[in-house]
């Protein structure tokens, strides 16, 4: 569907070298990077709005590299919705309608669908400075999608976000992929984000593509330290959070069920920090509602502190102190407790 | 009341404000008062058809340079504001020299360019237009010392324009012709508005280059001027006094007109 080949962009301070990207038909892509790492370079470049020093792209089998952006009909939804101020809501969505010359009616039918999609039709008429920061990401993305593009690049939509509106947002791009079908690719810095919405992920860092692969791989099988440690920082596991009345709200994987505040039910992610995890040789009885016995199955030595991987299953990272692992004379193999608070474990 | 008694930084500086509004204030205040309580003379001065001519040119030289410096203006003030390129910290300078040059110093400077016998005064000489003692020196002149307050003020508000507005009209189709007519100009517009403003209001004021290229057709400072070399400061007030009650209201209503777009 669009291809990104050994793509090269002059950043100034820093360059991104060599990117190259296959996105399917149809796909939920993420681009997964730390702040700085020049996300919305790629975008722009990709939607022709900055000048590439190298590369091709190609879109349904054609080389659009030199081509207007005017031309390409890729939509884009920047961070901040960058909506025009001087337009109403009805005017934001109807610009890009009118670009390409259609007609009065077919300019009112559209407007009518992508309205009641997003359902914003009681905003039409308001000027964005009066919206809400949830309300202007609609009107963003209906605005970007009245056109119909081909792919559509949405630039960290949910990090401008307060938590509660946040995962709406998620929510809502979760449905608008489904209900249209379309080729979104999205850039992230959040790990959990890329994670819970993503088909594919590719991950940037220090100028150039680390790795892409589906969430899992990226998860299980890092394939540097720069992805590691984006991976690393939280034990992810996927699984079903059960509710039953009367009884500790569960979130289960496989075949063991840890304790956890929620008032939610289904399929959900969980993570857990390393940090929130206690090693001991025996089993503590505290208010932690959650200890399990595990093996030791890995060590990683980072110098002061060390992740070591248990498996209870699944198998948990948990880091610990150089002056702990020595005393309590952890190994592979080792049978060891893990303990943590239900109130650690993050569901989304 | 009581806080700013208490606050010895604001009373200071209120009393250094007033004094210096005072000084803008009085001289203009006492010469329009004194002037209408001879209200017979200034009927008489605003009657005399060479005082209601020379303003009627001025205000229109001024805004005949005015809508010059806007088609030729504009898309510079684009350009620095917009594109980065070597060489463009001197050009922002240099544009910005005709306010600090003397301006009798500018006008000796364009009637080397475009007196009778130098090069563009030829060419336009070819065609009938002569730059010496005309309407079209007059606007020259303007046209030099005003500039640099509409292309200042219209780079201004093309920088607050967020560049990546144009980016968004890009991707919906719009071409770059129509990404700047639809989007950056309209909401540039208002700092494009108070920059047109000034530049006229600066071409309203001139002297200094006006009274070298072209003494006459004479606009209304000159005409000041003459009065008060002629026959004396008396002669000379009726006009002033006009001349400052048009610029002011004249000014006071294009304010407006701003200002009632900046609520909008």
């Amino acid at each position: 569907m669009i291809e990104i080949r050994n793509l090269s962009v002059d950043l100034g301070e820093f360059v991104l070298n060599d990117v190259s990207l296959n996105i399917k038909e149809g796909d939920y892509f993420i681009i997964l990077g730390p702040t700085g790492a020049g996300k919305t370079v790629l975008l722009e470049s990709i939607a022709g709005l900055y000048p590439i020093k190298n590369g091709e792209i190609w879109l349904r089998g054609m080389n659009v590299t030199a081509l207007e952006p005017e031309k390409r009909n890729i939509g884009i939804v920047y961070q901040d919705h960058v909506l025009f101020p001087h337009l109403t809501v009805r005017d934001n969505i109807r610009f890009g309608l009118k670009m390409h010359k259609m007609g009065k009616q077919a300019i009112e039918e559209r407007l009518n669908w992508i309205v009641e999609l997003l359902n914003i039709s009681h905003l039409l008429h308001r000027k964005p400075d009066t919206l809400s920061g949830g309300e202007r990401q609609k009107v963003s993305l209906a605005r970007a999608l009245s056109t119909q593009p081909e792919i559509l690049l949405v630039d960290e939509p949910l990090s401008a976000l307060d938590p509660e509106n946040r995962e709406t947002v998620q929510q809502e791009l979760r449905e608008l992929h489904r209900k249209l079908g379309i080729t979104i690719l999205h850039v992230t810095h959040d790990f959990e984000e890329a994670i819970s919405l993503g088909n594919h992920i590719a991950v940037i860092g220090e100028g150039n593509l680390k790795q892409t692969g589906t969430p899992d791989e990226i998860f299980r099988r890092p394939n540097s330290e720069f992805v590691a440690r984006f991976a690393m920082a939280r034990n992810i596991l996927q699984g079903e959070v059960i509710n039953k009345p009367g009884k500790d709200v569960v979130f289960r994987t496989g075949d063991t069920e840890f304790v956890v505040v929620s008032d939610k039910e289904g399929e959900f992610h969980a993570s857990l920090r390393p940090e929130d995890i206690i090693l001991s040789l025996e089993e503590i009885h505290s208010s932690a509602r959650n200890c399990f016995k595990g093996t030791i199955t890995q060590i990683l030595d980072k110098g002061s502190t060390l992740y070591i991987t248990v498996d209870v299953p699944p198998e948990l990272s948990s880091l610990v102190t150089r002056h702990s692992f020595e005393e309590m004379e952890l190994k592979e193999g080792k049978q060891v407790f893990v303990t943590f608070k239900a109130s650690s474990i993050h569901l989304f | 009341m009581k806080w700013i008694v208490k606050n010895r930084l604001t009373v200071t500086f209120l009393l250094l404000g007033l004094l210096i509004f005072l000084f803008v204030l009085v001289p203009l205040g006492k010469m329009v008062i004194s002037s209408v309580s001879d209200a017979e003379t200034l009927w008489n001065t605003i009657l005399d058809p060479s005082v209601t001519s020379a303003i009627g040119l001025t205000l229109y030289a001024a805004l005949i340079a005015t809508v010059i410096g806007f088609i030729l203006g504009v898309p510079l003030a684009y350009l620095l504001a917009r594109k980065n390129f070597p060489g463009k910290r001197l050009v922002e300078g240099l544009i910005d020299v005709p306010i600090v040059v003397p301006h009798t110093a500018a006008g000796i400077a364009l009637l080397f360019i475009f007196g009778r016998k130098y090069l563009v005064g030829k060419i336009f000489g070819s065609i009938g237009i002569t730059f010496v003692d005309s309407l079209a020196g007059i606007i020259v002149a303007m046209l030099f010392v005003s500039i640099p307050f509409l292309i200042d003020s219209t780079k201004e508000a093309f920088k607050k324009v967020d560049v990546r507005m144009e980016k968004v009209a890009r991707t919906l189709g719009a071409s770059p012709w129509q990404a700047f007519s639809r989007i950056s100009f309209p909401l540039a517009w208002r700092g494009i508005f108070s920059g047109s403003i000034m530049m006229w209001a600066r071409g309203i004021s001139e002297f200094g280059a006006v009274v070298i290229i072209a003494y006459h057709p004479m606009i209304a400072p000159i005409l000041v001027y003459e009065r008060f070399e002629t026959y004396g400061l008396n002669y000379a007030r009726p006009i002033a006094v006009i001349l400052i009650i048009v610029a002011i209201i004249v000014f006071i209503l294009l304010r407006t007109l701003a200002h009632g777009r900046n609520n909008d």
